[in-house]
């Protein structure tokens, strides 16, 4: 049973993989070299295996967030709001505040963080206070959000040279220090790893994390026994949300350098794949996170030598998606009928 | 009688697991069959293999001698096998006939023809003395009109064989009764009949041969002329069962739980608890008798502080707790083994461990800073495994795969082993096998011995009556009548149960 469980989604990539084939074979171009292209974009050279662990980190960031709010048994769908929220804190406090690199850089992260948590906290207490389903305000929210950048850089904080609604770039102490020279891979990399580790401790071993995963598992029980679950819907959203703000984070400390329209290429979204396909555990987070990753960047090879656009990725990352959510339907219907005796 | 329905050595593993070892019975035409057996025995395994919800490894299943393969509740059905469920399959928002409708499928084209289904479903009404309105709506009816409707659905099926699965469970005893004459209709009728239970009264007075199945092996097959209610549950448990409790006398202290002219609404919006009082004093067992529905449910949710009451008060240990968080309740000393273990009681989908330390990780004992001292933690959860006789493979185990009797007995374990200083115990022993209910009774009497105040509530009479110090009746939301055990009898409770109230000492000397 236990093999299994690890098993499946490695089974429904494999099978993704293969039925992507044959879509790529229709298309006319052969598989073996469009995947041989893929993986060569993903880990061919040094820029390429940074520009793959690059989209990793986010990844994780965005990974985690669904994670830590469906542990607590909430659907957020506004990780690309809460990334856009967190995103615009953080580039406000990086633009306009000077401070050295060893402050400013963890003050922006917090700005972002904070950002993000406060527009999943929103949620969380429309949520206890109306009853109002998480899953309909999330999306909602990412609208707000998302045109609420979009006001602010082609306004307020338009850069004054230049025509693209875009920000002025971030003060140089705020730029993450890069892990390989000339990439943009940076610390943002060891922070997600960071991220990670706490990700795993707090849900295995602090109170606060079985807490959680008591009002995830079950709301009534967790009222029975005396657990506050309103306070803990709001604030598992928030924690969620800052997870998203720290997706934003990384963008616009270690990629753009700026915060502009478009910031983010609906990685809010892979978000709910990644947390899906890794079922929700951290190491799980991160290998598909990895996985999205290379798909991401090596994607864009794909788009580069071959005829074939950078749909072919998102059909894969949909076939993914669509054999593991099929697989988990199966299993907890044996789970019914072990219950029946 | 011949043999209508056979079933052949069927066997069903779910991995290590037997949960039926070679089992055979064969159940003639008019024939009422029991099936009796503890939670966990192999009745609704062997049931769903019947009605081809889960396929046996092994045996086979023969109608009027000829071997047929029941693959789906279809295959089943149009052998003329219906099942009622414990749970209905009924759709609430819609009208029986919308129901009946619903199952059957010889629809002529795209229209229904609802005239005829009605007066169908009249016509077995009152073939039966059903007394079914087909227009009514089924969230309207009572939950014993509602098993009607089911039984009505099987008729309309042309149904030889039905399968009753513990279907007293939900009636009152007059729905009881009423069911009792459905049943000797069908045998008049040459139908058969698989009743399920784990009630013996019930099985030796409905049941014309009794199978009694234990650990997934039929280890008896009776008439019920041959055999008697103790041979029967010594059977079913392996071995012979007191179901006498022995109690120290009582020596009441303080009182710890009082409650005054409570009112509380139920879910639907009226008034479920009526101006109800009652106090429980430390070192008693307090037990509300009455017919489920009576507005227990809501009393105790709003004792919990997991719902509203509207007006009244309640207090513990002194302290006033109407309308207070449910948390605060309970860092009083109060204990709660809940009406709906499954929902409420455990986290169906988490492990044993995890189930047990529901309190245990607030303790700053449990606690290293921020941290759970998870080893301190899964010693103190073996500790009340091992104390409380939890059967389970290990910790770890998810608390689903577990029977019924050992998932209540988790939570026996885990709310008294707190050491409560108030118990309320509803329904402790509801769906749960002989064995464990002695074991659950002793333990409630135990921590009345140790001074805990317990409210009991319970639609079982031999349980109140067992339990026990003082009893209180509870009807449509009031406390009808109080007694002292000494003083109760079955018949007294059952007249405060019917809701005829007691005659004023006046009436008395009159009388």
């Amino acid at each position: 049973m236990k093999v299994h469980r690890a098993v499946k989604p490695v089974l429904s990539i494999f099978l993704a993989l293969l039925i992507g084939a044959a879509v790529i074979l229709l298309l006319g171009e052969n598989p073996v070299t469009v995947y041989g292209v893929m993986f060569k974009g993903a880990f061919g050279s040094t820029n390429a295996l940074a520009g793959t662990l690059v989209k990793t980190t986010t990844m994780i960031f965005v990974g985690l967030s669904y994670g830590f709010a469906y542990k607590c048994g909430l659907v957020n769908i506004g990780i690309e709001g809460q990334l856009y929220m967190g995103g615009l804190l953080c580039s406000l406090t990086a633009i306009y505040i000077e401070l050295p690199p060893i402050i400013h850089i963890p003050l922006c992260l917090l700005a972002g963080f904070v950002g993000g948590a406060a527009w999943g906290a929103i949620v969380g207490f429309l949520k206890t206070r109306f009853r109002a389903s998480e899953m309909i305000t999330t999306v909602m929210m990412n609208y707000v959000a998302i045109f609420f950048v979009s006001y602010m850089v082609n306004g307020p904080i338009k850069a004054e040279k230049g025509t693209y609604p875009q920000s002025e770039p971030i003060l140089k102490s705020a730029e993450l220090p890069t892990l390989i020279p000339k990439t943009q891979l940076t610390i943002g990399f060891l922070i997600a790893i960071a991220a990670i580790v706490l990700y795993v401790l707090f849900w295995k071993k602090t109170a606060v994390g079985y807490e959680m995963e008591m009002v995830g598992s079950s709301e009534q029980v967790a009222r029975y026994a005396g657990i506050p679950v309103d306070k803990i819907a709001i604030w598992s959203m928030a924690v969620s949300g800052g997870l998203g703000g720290l997706a934003g984070c990384m963008e616009v400390l270690g990629v753009q350098h700026k915060i502009m329209e478009g910031l983010s290429a609906g990685y809010g979204f892979d978000g709910i794949a990644v947390s899906l396909l890794g079922n929700n555990g951290g190491i799980g987070i991160f290998l598909s996170s990895f996985l999205f990753g290379i798909m991401r960047y090596g994607g864009n090879a794909i788009q580069m030598f071959t005829k074939l656009s950078v749909a072919v990725i998102y059909i894969l990352q949909a076939l993914i998606i669509l054999l593991v959510v099929v697989d988990v339907f199966k299993r907890s219907k044996r789970r019914e009928q072990h219950v029946c005796h | 009688m011949a043999s209508m329905l056979e079933l052949k050595k069927i066997t069903k593993r779910y991995g290590a697991f037997c949960a039926n070892k070679e089992i055979s019975l064969s159940i003639g035409e008019g024939e009422v069959y029991c099936l009796l057996g503890e939670n966990g025995a192999g009745k609704s395994t062997l049931m769903n293999v019947l009605y081809g919800l889960t396929r046996p490894d092994d045996g086979d299943i023969l109608m009027d001698g000829q071997k047929v393969a029941i693959r789906s509740p279809k295959d089943a059905i149009q052998h003329g096998i219906v099942m009622v469920h414990q749970h209905f399959m009924l759709i609430p928002a819609l009208t029986v006939l919308e129901n009946i409708v619903l199952a059957t499928e010889e629809h002529k084209g795209v229209f229904v023809e609802k005239q005829q289904v009605s007066a169908r479903i009249r016509e077995i009404s009152e073939k039966y003395g059903f007394r079914i309105d087909p227009e009514a709506r089924v969230c309207d009816l009572s939950v014993g009109q509602q098993q009607r409707v089911e039984i009505v659905k099987a008729i309309y099926h042309q149904c030889r064989l039905l399968i009753l699965d513990e279907p007293t469970a939900v009636l009152t005893p007059r729905e009881t009764e009423e069911l009792y004459a459905i049943i000797e209709q069908f045998k008049k009728e040459h139908k058969s009949v698989i009743f399920i239970s784990h009630k013996l009264h019930e099985v030796m007075h409905i049941s014309d041969r009794i199978s009694v199945l234990r650990n997934g092996e039929n280890v008896a097959t009776l008439n019920k002329g041959d055999t008697n209610e103790s041979e029967l549950s010594a059977y079913m448990v392996g071995k012979p069962v007191d179901l006498a409790v022995e109690k120290a006398n009582i020596c009441p202290g303080e009182v710890v739980l009082k409650v005054g002219s409570l009112q509380v609404k139920s879910k639907k919006g009226n008034l479920a608890v009526k101006g109800l009082s009652l106090s429980v004093r430390s070192g008693e067992i307090y037990g509300i008798a009455g017919v489920d529905g009576n507005g227990q449910s809501e009393l105790i949710q709003a004792l919990t502080g997991l719902s509203r009451s509207e007006s009244g008060s309640v207090q513990i240990l002194a302290n006033d707790t109407t309308n207070t968080a449910p948390g605060r309740v309970l860092s009083l000393g109060v204990s709660h083994i809940p009406e709906d273990r499954q929902h409420m009681g455990i986290a169906m989908n988490q492990s044993l461990m995890n189930n047990l330390i529901l309190y245990d990780y607030r303790n700053p004992e449990y606690r290293k800073g921020c941290f759970l001292d998870w080893g301190k933690a899964r010693r103190h959860a073996q500790h009340l495994v091992e104390k409380y006789r939890v059967k389970a493979p290990s910790l770890n185990q998810n608390i689903s795969y577990l029977s019924g009797g050992n998932q209540q007995k988790a939570v026996v374990a885990r709310e008294l082993d707190k050491g409560p200083k108030l118990l309320l115990a509803v329904y402790p022993t509801r769906g749960v096998d002989i064995g464990a209910v002695e074991f659950i009774h002793k333990e409630i009497v135990k921590a009345r011995d140790n001074g805990c105040a317990v409210l009991l509530v319970s639609s079982e009479l031999d349980e109140i009556l067992v339990l026990s110090d003082r009893i209180g009746v509870i009807y449509e939301g009031t406390i009808i009548g109080e007694m002292n055990r000494e003083d109760a009898t079955v018949e007294k409770i059952g007249m405060y149960m019917a809701g005829i109230a007691d005659r004023t000492p006046e009436e008395k000397l009159e009388a």
